[in-house]
């Protein structure tokens, strides 16, 4: 049977307009590797219950970003129900694929909508680590008001290059006009690859990776939902 | 001790034929560790290889001139879905497995891009498993697996391994991708096995 683990909501606050972080005080919690998530357990007054899979958006300790699917299950829960104070189960830390592990080889990352959580967690163990591998994030979103980590994407963290895709609307000066990824968008070969976010935004950028030349070996995948953003 | 969530109340049903901690879903949704391998179908082939390396091996030709089965199954991948009455078209491992001598009883699968996966060889045997290359009345779509995937409908989804290539019978057993990665090495959804400490 699972383990799963009481966690109690510590802090939380909107990330964008539809989405939210959580933080979780989880006493012992083991540790974990940028990348990996936590299995959520939501359970009903009638015994009935509900799993979904969040990645940790941290370096350290339990901090989750829920993006809200208007008719889903579990994330509007999430995003609109819980308060500091209650309590959810969590599994977890899970996968050993989709990792970053502190190394010198250049990082390509590149996500779409919330498939910026782990991406996020990467960059701050970069940080915590005090590995100099340069990162590039190309990250794709509709609008400006849909950019997750803002002040901390925006301030200046040697190394780290952020290119911000718009898709729908871009701010006043940005110099890319608005529309989906590209191939011109990306790096040529020479880094490790990971890409995340909905299916087809994955599904689209994978190609556009191997059809640059990268190794399809060298390009991680998650794809955290059927549609896309 | 369970956990009540204040509050919440479920959206799905219970439904008798999905197995613990799964909800139904009528899409199709895709979990694949990389990119989506494209591969042409005149240097496609599949085999088998027995642990005194003898080698089977079938083209896209041979393979589906092979008599196929039309399974309708319900499938449950770990990331929680499930979808019932899938409709597929493939040839049983039987078949395959009619001129193979081995004495092995595990196999690690491995397939067009990398990936690999290990269950024992019993479960691939006696009508549990096929190579699919048809979806749904339709070519199996390259995203879902095509041109061909395993298809093990009672473990969770991703024993089904896209892009089949081939599968190694081994006396040892072997943890595939996902099962050196944390997840189940038997992976059955009945018993709700999705990670190595279930
Ligand atoms: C490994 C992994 C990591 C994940 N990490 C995160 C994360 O960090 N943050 C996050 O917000 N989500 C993440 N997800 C997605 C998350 O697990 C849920 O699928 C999502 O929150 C929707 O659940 P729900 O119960 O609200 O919707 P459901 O009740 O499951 O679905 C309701 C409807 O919305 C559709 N839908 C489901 N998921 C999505 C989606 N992602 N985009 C668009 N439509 C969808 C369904 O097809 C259905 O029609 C991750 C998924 C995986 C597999």
């Amino acid at each position: 049977m699972t383990r799963w683990r009481t966690v109690r909501l510590a802090g939380a606050h909107d990330e964008t307009a539809g989405s939210r972080t959580l933080v979780f005080d989880a006493p012992d919690w083991p540790g974990h590797l940028p990348g990996q998530h936590v299995d959520v357990r939501l359970t009903a007054p009638d015994g009935y219950s509900a799993r979904r899979s969040y990645s940790l958006a941290s370096a350290e300790g339990v901090e989750l970003t829920v993006e809200r699917i208007d008719d889903g299950e579990v994330s509007p829960y999430l995003t609109d129900e819980l308060r500091v104070g209650d309590q959810v189960e969590i599994h977890g830390p899970i996968g050993g694929w989709f990792v970053w592990r502190p190394a010198t080889t250049p990082v390509l990352l590149v996500s779409g909508g919330a498939g910026i959580v782990p991406m996020m967690a990467m960059i701050r163990a970069r940080r915590a680590a005090g590995v100099r591998a340069p990162f590039h994030l190309v990250h794709s979103l509709r609008s400006p008001g849909r950019l997750h980590y803002a002040s901390e994407l925006l301030s200046p963290d040697p190394g780290v290059r952020v290119s911000l895709l718009y898709t729908r609307e871009a701010p006043g000066g940005h110099p890319r006009p608005p529309g989906r990824l590209t191939a011109a968008d990306l790096d040529g070969p020479g880094a490790a690859c990971f890409v995340c976010g909905p299916t087809g935004f994955v599904e689209a950028a994978a190609d556009l990776l191997v059809g640059l030349g990268h190794d399809p070996g060298a390009i991680r995948t998650e794809r955290f939902g059927p549609s896309g953003s | 001790m369970t956990v009540f969530s204040r509050g919440f109340r479920g959206k799905h049903h219970r439904d008798d034929r999905l197995p613990p901690g799964q909800y139904l879903t009528q899409g199709f949704p895709v979990l694949s560790a990389g990119p989506t391998p494209r591969i042409p179908l005149d240097r496609w082939e599949f085999a088998i290889d027995t642990e005194t390396e003898q080698v089977h091996r079938w083209s896209w030709e041979e393979l589906t001139a092979l008599p196929s089965e039309t399974p309708t199954v319900d499938i449950h991948c770990v990331t929680s879905w499930s979808k019932l009455d899938t409709r597929w078209r493939g040839v049983s491992l039987d078949v395959l497995f009619e001129r193979v001598e081995t004495a092995a009883d595990y196999a690690l699968v491995y397939c067009y891009g990398g990936y690999t996966t290990n269950l024992p060889l019993e479960d691939l045997l006696d009508g549990k498993a096929w190579i699919a290359y048809g979806y749904d009345g339709h070519e199996l779509a390259p995203q879902h697996g095509g041109p061909a995937r395993l298809l093990v409908p009672h473990l969770y989804f991703w024993k089904s391994a896209k892009w089949v290539r081939g599968i190694r019978l081994l006396h040892q057993d072997h943890p595939g991708l996902w099962e050196s990665a944390g997840y189940h090495n038997y992976g059955d959804p009945w018993r709700e096995q999705r990670y190595a400490d279930d």
